[in-house]
């Protein structure tokens, strides 16, 4: 019997890397998940796995570079250490993941095929056709089915987690999940928990996330007293197909495999979009962002999109709001090789052959880059240190956050093919910081008091039997759409403060309906209606923490923009007063990111049921941050200007004799 | 998220008979629900506005219908079920296309192969066991970083990826004459351990199924997979094995990946006879 047993909450590629990983290292492990695990949503995941590889560094890439395009393209909010352990792993990760039998596309002598996605300037991003996610899933799925056979993981599928167990000492015992069919609920001791439950898109009623994607399982631990961070910042995917029951993504890798965005010049040309032609055509992210062009980062791109339609009226039909996403240029037989599983997706959902006709498509909410809080052990080269119990540790001890569900590897905006990697990596990472954890602690799984796990049980039947017996009128299915619609109308693309101080309000109000629900299933079998209701509870506690953290922020950081406080262009004609408009420019920026360079971190408040804010600093002490320039006009002359000043602190910094400190200026 | 949907006309709502069970073992019954019919609808947002409503076309009050579903766009494999007599995934089930075959109502049933759970849910942990019996993994020696793998050309890449994008969904084992379902049923006083190993005896008495045989030579045709392509053979060869097959073709003709299963069970009856001379001789 192995000395120690670990929960893992959530079955995606985080979770299953670190069951994976942890079963190796001895420990035993339970798995608890809302489906069988071979459903989680990274199987969603299309486009591909950065890393930089045998080619890119003969172009002059490196880990490095990726670190740095990582937290240029997260508008530096990210901690750095954790993002240079990743960058450094990655090409590790790409090579484990082929030997587990990934069938990533090859090249014609037999290499690993590799794409350009946004954000970036070289080929990183190895793929397996256009359902990479669901490939590396697969990959660890059956390794995690073999530990299965074996008699190490035990899997608790159609299980709904509740709660972790805390002792009197506030460390995590375990935890509290439901049997979605017999309804029984359950405590389940271990040494550890792991929570990789992936994002909230749900919030918003649409979104590109699975059913699964509720947010309850990081709720559940946030209102247990595990802070959750920086939830204000969702990133909006600037391509999917609008849809009445889902927004389903459409890869960026289309555009990295030369896909090009246009809209007639003529709004709402009556012409088939076939039959016109290029000088007809306004190709809006090529002419604005000519050295990045259809793969400038997400944010960016969804705001050019969305500014297209919304303040240009450019939008290519009258009557609902898309641009198209144009493939037709595109030799077939690569296109089938290499984005074959999303044009079936076009095809199937649209019945129009995206080979033949230019796609329709609008951005949609898609990633949450905040989560839960979670904890690092910084290394004295800046990295990570393997196997401090520190790692991706919530505030409560012995629970720990991996995967979409932490916080601290996107910043403001996550790169597209960052997040398949992130969530392999904390999960192949991290898992020895458990173990080191347990032993630390001492004490066993097989030791939790018993009353310990009754009261706990006990508490979430009172619940369960509440919710049953609820005497109010409220149907958690409309609550639900009306969540999901103020949701969207105030925090996607575009952030007003009247709008989410409106908003706060109404989602308070339907925060309190919610938890009035009357169920029109009182059963005791697979009842899904009362798991759905209290699913829907646990939102408000995330949208809270999303919608005030969205208020507070008084600047436009990422996929946090608020028009109000954008930092202009620059508009004098004279270089003189250019470069005077430039030093503004930076002092602004620097003053800016005295005040808004740090993680929103959120307490959950029981007894008033808010959320209480506070901001922490950011760890950017190896890639000193810079403006943010795609697109912006005066663009070079702000560089020029950054890049002065950031010569000058180096100097500084040198003649400080501080040479630990590596300064790069881009 | 922010598009606006495209003006919907007066259209008459959509009848929707929904075969339904309440629980394993229990006596199935039908229900007829109405749903106003909007644009660019499926057959999940048919459930879930039947959700929404809670009342069926009489004005009785149900509990909504339950059914599995997750990505929504037919990656993740959970939403399958019988839709007017076809087995698919509800979510690529769009209403104008089923609604232009047979206009007057859509019929909504779970597998018949898999035991009913509730309404449209089945249970399908047999099919996931069926990967266990064919030792559908890679056996690496750890997890550490030793390098990358071997080097594969392009051609066997594109002979393994169709065979991996198996979602696990069941069409084919729905669709397959050979393929019975198996009912196992919890005594009193079984253990919980006791009542799976119960269960996984039954499943393995049963045919194995195109999935699982596709699987086996997907991994029989990965250059460290092959280590155990002796064991997957045995699998194949024992009791429920690709013998059983009737090559009635039904598992090719409805799967939504379109994954070329016949052309893996004509490759596994290959190797399985192959297999079976060796030991002959071997013996």
């Amino acid at each position: 019997m192995s000395a120690h047993r670990v929960v893992v909450v959530g079955g995606g590629l985080a979770g299953l890397a670190a069951t994976m990983k942890l079963t190796e290292l001895g420990v035993s492990v339970d798995l608890i998940s809302l489906t069988p695990v071979k459903r989680s949503h990274s199987v969603c995941a299309q486009g591909g796995i950065n890393a930089c590889n045998d080619q890119t560094r003969q172009l002059g890439d490196n880990e490095w570079k990726h670190f740095d395009d990582t937290v240029y393209g997260g508008d530096f909010l990210n901690h750095q250490p954790p993002v240079k352990e990743m960058a450094f792993w990655a090409p590790k990760v790409i090579e484990l993941m082929d030997r587990l039998g990934v069938p990533f596309n090859r090249t014609g002598e037999g290499f690993i095929d590799r794409r350009r996605f946004g954000g970036t300037l070289y080929k990183r991003t190895a793929f397996a056709g256009a359902t990479t996610g669901q490939q590396l899933l697969y990959a660890l799925d059956e390794q995690v089915r073999r530990r299965e056979a074996e008699g190490l993981v035990r899997k608790f599928e159609f299980w709904d987690f509740l709660r972790p167990i805390k002792d009197d000492d506030g460390r995590c015992r375990g935890v509290v999940a439901q049997d979605m069919s017999t309804m029984e609920i359950r405590a389940f001791p271990a040494d550890a928990v792991v929570v990789a439950s992936g994002g909230c898109g749900l919030l918003y009623g649409r979104s590109t996330m699975s059913v699964f994607c509720n947010g309850s399982a990081a709720s559940r631990c946030f209102q247990a007293g595990a802070d959750y961070a920086n939830g204000e910042f969702i990133q909006v995917h600037p391509t999917a197909i609008p849809g009445s029951d889902k927004l389903r993504l459409m890869s960026e890798s289309a555009r990295g495999e030369g896909g090009r965005v246009w809209v007639p010049r003529t709004p709402q040309d009556p012409r088939d979009p076939t039959a016109i032609p290029d000088s007809d055509r306004f190709y809006f992210l090529e002419e604005h962002f000519p050295e990045y062009g259809n793969l400038v980062p997400r944010d960016i791109a969804t705001r050019e999109i969305f500014d297209v339609c919304v303040n240009e009226g450019m939008s290519a039909e009258a009557d609902r709001m898309c641009v198209y996403l144009d493939l037709t240029h595109i030799d077939r037989r690569e296109l089938d090789r290499k984005l074959g599983g999303i044009l079936e997706i076009y095809e199937k959902f649209q019945g129009v052959n995206p080979r033949d006709t230019p796609m329709k498509i609008f951005p949609a909410v898609h990633y949450s880059m905040g989560g839960l809080w979670a904890d690092y052990q910084r290394s004295a080269d800046g990295g990570l240190e393997p196997g401090a119990p520190q790692n991706q540790m919530t505030r409560i001890p012995g629970l720990y956050a991996m995967g979409e569900c932490d916080y601290h590897y996107h910043g403001a905006n996550r790169l597209g093919a960052n997040s398949l990697l992130s969530c392999i990596f904390t999960g192949l990472f991290a898992s020895p910081s458990l173990i080191a954890f347990a032993e630390n602690a001492g004490g066993s799984y097989r030791d939790v008091p018993e009353s310990l796990l009754a009261s706990a049980v006990k508490a979430e039947q009172d619940r369960h039997n509440g919710l049953l017996k609820g005497e109010g009128d409220e149907n958690p299915y409309l609550i639900h759409q009306e969540l999901g619609d103020v949701m969207t109308r105030t925090a996607t693309v575009v952030r007003r403060n009247d709008q989410l101080t409106e908003a706060l309000a109404k989602v308070e109000d339907l925060h309190q309906r919610a938890m009035k629900v009357h169920l029109s299933d009182q059963g005791s079998w697979t009842n899904q209606n009362v798991i759905f209701a209290k699913a829907v509870q646990d939102m408000f506690p995330l949208a809270k923490c999303l919608l005030e953290g969205a208020l507070r922020r008084d600047e436009c950081r990422g996929a946090h923009f608020k028009p109000d406080f954008q930092k202009p262009s620059l508009t004098a004609d004279s270089h003189a007063e250019r470069r005077q408009q430039a030093e503004a420019w930076c002092d602004a920026f620097e003053e800016n990111n005295r005040k808004y360079l740090k993680s929103t971190v959120a307490t959950w408040n029981a007894s008033t049921q808010q959320p209480e804010l506070s901001y922490e600093d950011v760890d950017t002490s190896l890639i000193p941050p810079r403006p943010r320039l795609y697109g912006l006009v005066g663009a070079e002359v702000i560089e020029e200007v950054w890049k002065e000043r950031a010569a000058a602190k180096q100097s500084d910094a040198l003649n400080k004799n501080n040479p630990n400190q590596p300064v790069t200026t881009g | 998220m922010i598009a606006q949907e495209s003006s919907t006309k007066n259209r008459p709502p959509i009848k929707v008979r929904v075969r339904r069970q309440d629980g394993p073992g229990q006596e199935p019954y039908w229900q007829l629900f109405s749903v106003p019919h909007e644009a660019e609808m499926n057959v999940i947002s048919i459930l879930q506005r039947i959700a929404a409503i809670g009342k069926t076309v009489d004005g009785q009050k149900v509990a909504p219908v339950a059914w599995d579903c997750g990505c929504l766009e037919e990656v993740c494999g959970s939403c399958t079920m019988v839709i007017n007599g076809r087995v698919r995934q509800s979510c690529s089930a769009l209403v104008e296309r089923l609604l232009a075959d047979q206009p007057d109502e859509i019929v909504l049933e779970p597998m018949s192969k898999f035991p009913v759970v509730r309404d449209l849910m089945v249970d399908r942990s047999r099919l996931f066991h069926s990967l266990k019996r064919v030792k559908a993994w890679v056996p690496v020696d750890s997890y550490y970083n030793m390098g990358p793998g071997e080097r594969q050309s392009r051609k066997q890449q594109e002979y393994n990826y169709p065979l991996s994008q198996c979602m696990s969904c069941g069409c084919c084992l729905e669709a397959c004459p050979q393929f019975l379902k198996v009912e196992v049923e919890r005594e009193p006083g079984e253990t919980e351990e006791e009542f799976e190993e119960r269960k996984q005896a039954a499943y393995n008495k049963g045919f194995i199924g195109a999935h699982a045989i596709s699987q086996a030579m997907l991994f029989n045709n990965h250059p460290t997979g092959k280590a155990l392509a002796d064991d997957r053979l045995g699998a194949l060869t024992g009791t429920g094995g690709v013998q059983v097959c009737g090559n009635a073709q039904n598992c090719v003709a409805v799967c939504p990946k379109e994954i070329p299963l016949t052309r893996s069970i004509a490759r596994a009856g290959r190797s399985a006879t192959f297999y079976m001379l060796k030991r002959m001789f071997d013996r």
